[in-house]
């Protein structure tokens, strides 16, 4: 049983990550102060506020291309995310990054990279150092569907299996890489199903219901505390938005708005909301609308880096 | 002591007094410890820091680089080069770029050992060196010590320093023999070696090509040429100032390099030259390099493919303007190796 408090904290978890997304593609290309590829995360937040809900702070994970999700799901400061986005100095990478590569060391965010599944291993050797130091922790490498067909995702597997290591494989199966379906990718073998291949546990949740991905997150991160080793968890979610841009791309002819339609009837954040009073929901609306004006003016008025900056 | 020795030794003086020093790839606890290099470590630090691996070399070295933003100072051990270009993702994408890509916030540690093989039929993808690939990309440091002194030095600036650091090592050099000392001491990055000083002719060379160049100097100097070689020991960043100070003395240059002529260290070395003093040069500068193919593998086509001694100094006499042929290289200068490594 989930308690209210923590259907609570779901809430304003997956709220306060729409609000975010949803207001930088109303601004993106309007006055063209972010100037940086931008996935964007909307439609899939249960997967990365569900995740980050059964870690502790000084647990890590190491995320991808479509990255705000699971920075700010994992504590990530949203004025230096908002700077970065914006180029700036006070960036959380100090403008040298952009939205594919958002770190937060102090909240155990790690740096992205937009190469698929390229932090995967990073995050199964996160693992490694927690497993030599002797530390309790545990470390969440995400990854889109498409990731699973790169080479390096089923290194990764086999390593952290192979040492029986504290990490957690989240794949977030949008069901397209870009707009190529996952079935013209794919063989029909269910992706958390190849976890079995590898001698470690395979679940599926659904992704519009944070309440699942949390419960089976949880049962995989106490796994890896008790030092039993990895799990693959498969979240079946859906990105709204185009790939990369903030639009809808219904028009683009790889799906269809119907499909998109479906998935947002079942919005995983309307669902919970549903639960609380309208005046709650909204008061949390509006406190989230005033962070991230607050940050945006933040980021409006920090400093770009000098020229001087590039030094080899 | 050994350069096998001493690059032992050097992992073994770092893992001593830093716990953060792990050693780890295919065959390194394994008989034959990559050719000695990895010699008893497992005896003294144990199997959690010194460990074999899957041969996945590309997610090997991101679990390592992973543990590296954890603190770890991890070594990876290649038996070749060829099979680490598997991993250039993991290198060029990430080990090379998150200093930047995070604005100087968190930087990714590792040292990457790859051995070159030469000979013996080891083929196209068994002796590849890759100088120029490696050297290519900033971020990276890129060692090829050729005395075992240096060898060990280059381990522990690598080990204390930090950031990503490829060491090519060459498998000829394995048994060159020289006093080592004992304890921690650095060999810094970016710093060539005059190794024989000369005023004739200014020679540069790396990795083997150096202990190759070493003969044709003396035989040269049984001529009553005399040759000044440079190891470079770093192939990046690249000591530019040393070659130029020294042609700057001669006024010809010979490069001898195991590696193809195109986009090489070698001609990076000239046209740095050439962008800074164009007038330095009294005779065209003469690159002795592998044929621009993949290595053959039966023996006498790879005697057509390896530059021989006589071939770095005959270069050197064409620099100067002699007629060629004059150096012949002794039996007794030839390289005796039996395989399979």
């Amino acid at each position: 049983m989930i308690s209210k408090d923590l259907k609570r904290k779901f809430l304003r978890g997956m709220l306060r990550l729409r609000l975010i997304e949803e207001r930088l593609s109303s601004i993106y290309h309007q006055a063209d102060e972010i100037k940086t590829p931008m996935h964007l995360y909307t439609g899939q937040e249960a997967v990365a506020v569900g995740v980050c809900a059964a870690l502790r702070p000084s647990d890590t994970v190491s995320p991808y291309h479509r990255s705000h999700g699971w920075y700010i799901a994992k504590g990530g400061d949203l004025n230096a995310m908002m700077a970065e986005l914006m180029g700036k100095e006070a960036g959380c990478s100090g403008g040298w990054g952009g939205s594919m590569h958002l770190l937060d060391v102090a909240s155990g965010v790690m740096g992205s990279s937009s190469i698929l599944a390229a932090t995967v291993p990073h995050a199964v050797g996160a693992a490694l150092a927690f497993q030599m130091k002797g530390e309790d922790r545990v470390a969440v490498a995400p990854a889109g569907d498409a990731a699973i067909e790169e080479g390096v995702f089923h290194e990764s597997l086999n390593w952290a299996s192979l040492k029986k290591l504290p990490v957690i494989f989240v794949c977030e199966n949008n069901l397209y890489s870009t707009t190529t379906p996952l079935s013209a990718r794919q063989p029909s073998v269910d992706i958390y199903k190849r976890a079995e291949g590898y001698g470690m546990p395979g679940v599926r949740c659904n992704g519009n219901d944070v309440g699942d991905v949390y419960t089976k997150a949880l049962e995989a991160v106490n796994r890896a505390r008790r030092a039993q080793g990895p799990s693959l968890i498969e979240v079946m979610t859906y990105r709204w938005r185009e790939h990369v841009g903030p639009n809808y791309d219904w028009d683009a002819g790889y799906r269809t708005e119907q499909e998109g339609q479906e998935w947002m009837k079942h919005c995983p954040i309307n669902t919970l909301a549903a639960e609380f009073p309208a005046q709650e929901v909204q008061s949390y609306r509006d406190e989230f609308e005033k962070e991230i004006d607050e940050s945006l003016a933040f980021a409006r008025k920090a400093a770009f880096p000098r020229k001087e900056a590039i030094r080899v | 002591m050994k350069y096998s020795e001493s690059i032992r030794d050097a992992q073994a003086v770092m893992m001593r007094q830093d716990k953060r020093v792990f050693v780890c790839g295919l065959g390194v606890p394994a008989p034959g410890e990559v050719f000695g290099s990895t010699r008893g470590l497992k005896e003294e630090f144990g199997d959690k820091r010194v460990f074999d691996t899957p041969a996945s070399e590309n997610g090997t070295l991101g679990v390592l680089l992973g543990a590296s933003l954890q603190g770890m100072r991890p070594i990876m051990v290649n038996q070749r080069v060829d099979f680490f270009l598997l991993a250039l993702d993991q290198l060029i994408n990430h080990a090379s770029k998150w200093k930047y890509m995070f604005g100087g916030r968190q930087e990714m540690s590792v040292l990457v050992r790859l051995i070159v093989g030469r000979g013996w039929g080891q083929g196209p993808q068994h002796s590849q060196s890759m100088h120029a690939l490696f050297a290519h990309i900033p971020g990276l440091k890129v060692a090829a010590p050729v005395t075992p002194y240096d060898a060990k030095g280059m381990i522990i600036s690598a080990l204390q320093e930090g950031g990503p650091v490829v060491m090519i090592e060459h498998r000829r050099l394995y048994d060159e023999n020289q006093d080592v000392p004992e304890g921690v001491y650095r060999v810094a990055f970016g710093q060539a070696h005059v190794a024989v000083e000369g005023k004739d002719v200014t020679l540069v060379a790396s990795s083997h090509m150096v202990s190759e160049a070493k003969k044709a100097v003396r035989l040269l100097m049984a001529q009553g040429i005399s040759a000044e070689l440079i190891d470079l020991r770093s192939l990046r960043p690249l000591d530019v100032q040393t070659v130029y100070s020294s042609v700057k003395k001669t006024g010809h240059l010979v490069l001898v390099e195991g590696d193809w002529k195109p986009c090489s260290v070698s001609g990076e070395i000239i046209a740095s030259l050439a962008e800074k003093d164009p007038k330095i040069f009294k005779s065209a500068p003469i690159r002795v390099m592998w044929l621009d193919m993949p290595a053959p593998t039966s023996a006498p086509l790879e005697e057509a493919f390896y530059p021989s001694v006589k071939d770095i100094g005959d270069a050197c006499l064409k620099a100067l303007g002699i007629s060629v042929s004059m150096v012949e290289e002794s039996p007794q200068e030839k390289v005796k190796f039996n395989g399979p490594f």
